[in-house]
C-alpha cells in the first residue's frame, strides 16, 4: 500500500530523517512509537507530501508519490488525521463532513454520511454546532469521522487519542479496531502500547531520526529492556 | 418625494460598491492578499462594457461576453502572479498589484485612449419610473440594484450552502487540512480570484451607462472599497454588504445635507466605526 525508501528530510540545515525505510501492506495496522522529537511526525508529513524530504522514494498504491502534491495522495486513498487534529472551526459538523465526501479510488462507497453518524451517534445530536464549539473528544470524532468520508484505504492516525477522556478513548480505539477488522490499513502513532501491542501488526520504533526497531508487537512486549530503552515505559 | 430618490440612489451606489468589495474582502480573507489591482478591475470593465458595446452594437451581448473574458483574465492572473504571492509578505503584494494597476491604465491607453466615454442605456431600460407630476426615477438604475441583489444573493448561497463554499471556508481556515482531504487548494484560490474579478469587471460594466467611462475611475472606487472592507471587517460578506450599504448612504446624503463635509463623509463614518469595532463590523479581532 505505501512503501517509503531511505527517506532524509531536512528543516533547513537540521537534519531530521536520517534515511528511515518505511511500509505499509494493504490491510495492515502499523504503530508508530518513539519518545517525542524523534520524527514521527515529520516521517508522516515527508510520506504524504506535506514536507519534501530531500532524498528517498515514496510509493502509494504502486505509484511514484514522491513528489506528489499532498491532495492528490489524498486522492490515491490516503486520509491523514493530524496531530490537533484540524477540525474546521468556522464549518458546523455537517459541513466539516460533508465538505470531504468522495468516492474512493476504486470507486468504493462504503462510508456514507449516514454510517459516520451511526459510528459516532454524538456527533448527529451535534449537527448544525460549529466545530469551534466542540469538546476534545468530539472533535477527534469529526476528524476521524470526516477521514473516512473519503472512504480511505490507507488511515493514517498521529495522536489520535491525545489528551482524551479515557472513556472516549477507548470510543476512539473501539472505531480503529473495527477498521483494522474490516481491511482498511492503518498508520498509529500514539503513546499507548497496551492498547498498540493488541491492535496492531507491526511496531516500528524511531530514534532520533533513525529507525531502531520493525517487528510484531509481540516481540516488544517479551523485551522490556528495548520497551524501556527507547520508548520509555 | 425627493427624498425616496435619494434613498433609491444610495442603495444603487451602495450594491454596485458591494459587488467591488465583496471580491476584495474574499480575496483578502481566503488568499490573504491585498490587491491594488481590484479597482482597475472595474475600469476595465466600464472600457469592456464602452468597447464591446460599440463591437456588437448591444450592451445585452456584450455583458456575457464581458463575464467570460473577465473571468478567463481572472483565472490567468491568479495563476501567473498572484499564487506566488500567497506565502508572502504585504510589501510584496502591494508591490505587485500597483504594478498591475500602471500596466492595466497603460494597456488601457494605448486601446481605447485617453478619453472620456459614455455609454448609453439599453433601449429596453432606457425609461423613467414617475413618482409625482414633475419628479421621475430611471429604470436602469432600479435594474442595477435588482441585478446586484441577485448576485448578492447568489453569492450568499454558494458560500454557505453549496460543498465548493464549504471548500473555500474550509481552506480560508486550514489550507493544509483541507489538501489532506484530497481537495485542490490552488483551483479553488484560482477560482475564488477569477470570480472577484469577474464580479468587479461585471459592476464597471453595468455602471458604464450611468457613470461615464474614464482613466482613473478604478482608483476611487478601490479607494472606496477598501473603506468598505475594513468598516465591514475583513474576510466577511456580510460585513460588507452592510458596509456598502452605509457608505451609499453617507457619501449620497452627504453630498446632499453637507456638501462642504461630502469629501470626508466616509473616512468619519469609518473613523467612528473603528472607534467603536477595532476589527470592523463583522471581523474577528
Amino acid at each position: 500500500m505505501l512503501v517509503a525508501r531511505d527517506l532524509h528530510t531536512f528543516f533547513d540545515s537540521s537534519h531530521v530523517l536520517h534515511g528511515i525505510d518505511f511500509s505499509v501492506a494493504e490491510g495492515e495496522t502499523v504503530a508508530l512509537m518513539g519518545r517525542n522529537g524523534v520524527g514521527k511526525t515529520t516521517l508522516i508529513r515527508s510520506m504524504l507530501g506535506h514536507v519534501q524530504p530531500r532524498t528517498g522514494s515514496v510509493r502509494i498504491a504502486g505509484r511514484d508519490a514522491t513528489r506528489l502534491a499532498p491532495y492528490r495522495i489524498a486522492r490515491l486513498g490516503v486520509a491523514y488525521v493530524p496531530e490537533g487534529r484540524g477540525v474546521f472551526p468556522n464549518l458546523s459538523v455537517i459541513e466539516n463532513l460533508v465538505m470531504a465526501a468522495r468516492p474512493g479510488d476504486d470507486r468504493r462507497t462504503g462510508w456514507t454520511l449516514e454510517r459516520v453518524l451511526e459510528t459516532f451517534p454524538r456527533l448527529s445530536e451535534r449537527l448544525q454546532h460549529r466545530g469551534m464549539q466542540l469538546s476534545g473528544g468530539e472533535q477527534q470524532m469529526l476528524t476521524l469521522g470526516r477521514a473516512l468520508m473519503t472512504n480511505p484505504k490507507l488511515l493514517v492516525l498521529d495522536e489520535a487519542t491525545e489528551g482524551l477522556a479515557p472513556l472516549i478513548a477507548q470510543e476512539i480505539w473501539h472505531t480503529i479496531r473495527v477498521l483494522r477488522d474490516a481491511g482498511t490499513a492503518t498508520i498509529i502513532v500514539d503513546k499507548n502500547f497496551a492498547v498498540l501491542s493488541h491492535l496492531a501488526h507491526r511496531c516500528v520504533i524511531l530514534v532520533k531520526g533513525r529507525k531502531v526497531f520493525d517487528g510484531p508487537p509481540a516481540e516488544l512486549s517479551m523485551q522490556p529492556g528495548l520497551r524501556r530503552q527507547y520508548l520509555g515505559i | 418625494m425627493e427624498w425616496l430618490i435619494q434613498i433609491l440612489n444610495s442603495v444603487q451606489y451602495g450594491l454596485l460598491l458591494f459587488l467591488v468589495a465583496s471580491g476584495l474582502t474574499l480575496i483578502f480573507g481566503i488568499m490573504g492578499v491585498i490587491n491594488l489591482a481590484h479597482g482597475s478591475f472595474y475600469m476595465i470593465g466600464a472600457y469592456l462594457a464602452f468597447s464591446l458595446a460599440e463591437l456588437t452594437g448591444s450592451l445585452w451581448t456584450a455583458l456575457p461576453l464581458g463575464i467570460v473574458l473577465a473571468f478567463a483574465l481572472g483565472l490567468v492572473l491568479e495563476i501567473l502572479l498572484i499564487s506566488r504571492l500567497y506565502r508572502r509578505d504585504h510589501l510584496y503584494q502591494v508591490l505587485l498589484t500597483f504594478g498591475l494597476i500602471l500596466v492595466f491604465e497603460e494597456m488601457r491607453s494605448i486601446l481605447v485612449g485617453d478619453d472620456v466615454h459614455g455609454v448609453a442605456i439599453p433601449a429596453l431600460l432606457d425609461a423613467s419610473l414617475p413618482l409625482t407630476e414633475n419628479l421621475s426615477y430611471p429604470v436602469y438604475r432600479l435594474f442595477i440594484s435588482a441585478v446586484c441583489l441577485v448576485l448578492a444573493a447568489l453569492m450568499y448561497f454558494t458560500i454557505q450552502k453549496t460543498r465548493l463554499g464549504m471548500m473555500v471556508r474550509a481552506g480560508a481556515s486550514n489550507a493544509e487540512m483541507t489538501q489532506a482531504l484530497g481537495i485542490n487548494i490552488r483551483w479553488i484560490h484560482a477560482l475564488v480570484f477569477a470570480a472577484g474579478v469577474a464580479l468587479a469587471v461585471f459592476a464597471g460594466m453595468i455602471a458604464a451607462p450611468v457613470s461615464s467611462v474614464f482613466p482613473g475611475m478604478g482608483n476611487q472606487v478601490l479607494i472606496i472599497c477598501f473603506v468598505i472592507v475594513v468598516i465591514g471587517g475583513i474576510g466577511s460578506l456580510k460585513g460588507a454588504l452592510i458596509a456598502s450599504l452605509l457608505i451609499g448612504f453617507v457619501d449620497t446624503f452627504g453630498k446632499v445635507l453637507l456638501p462642504e463635509l461630502a469629501g470626508v463623509a466616509v473616512y468619519l463614518l469609518m473613523a467612528i466605526v473603528l472607534l467603536f469595532r477595532p476589527a470592523g463590523l463583522y471581523g474577528r479581532p
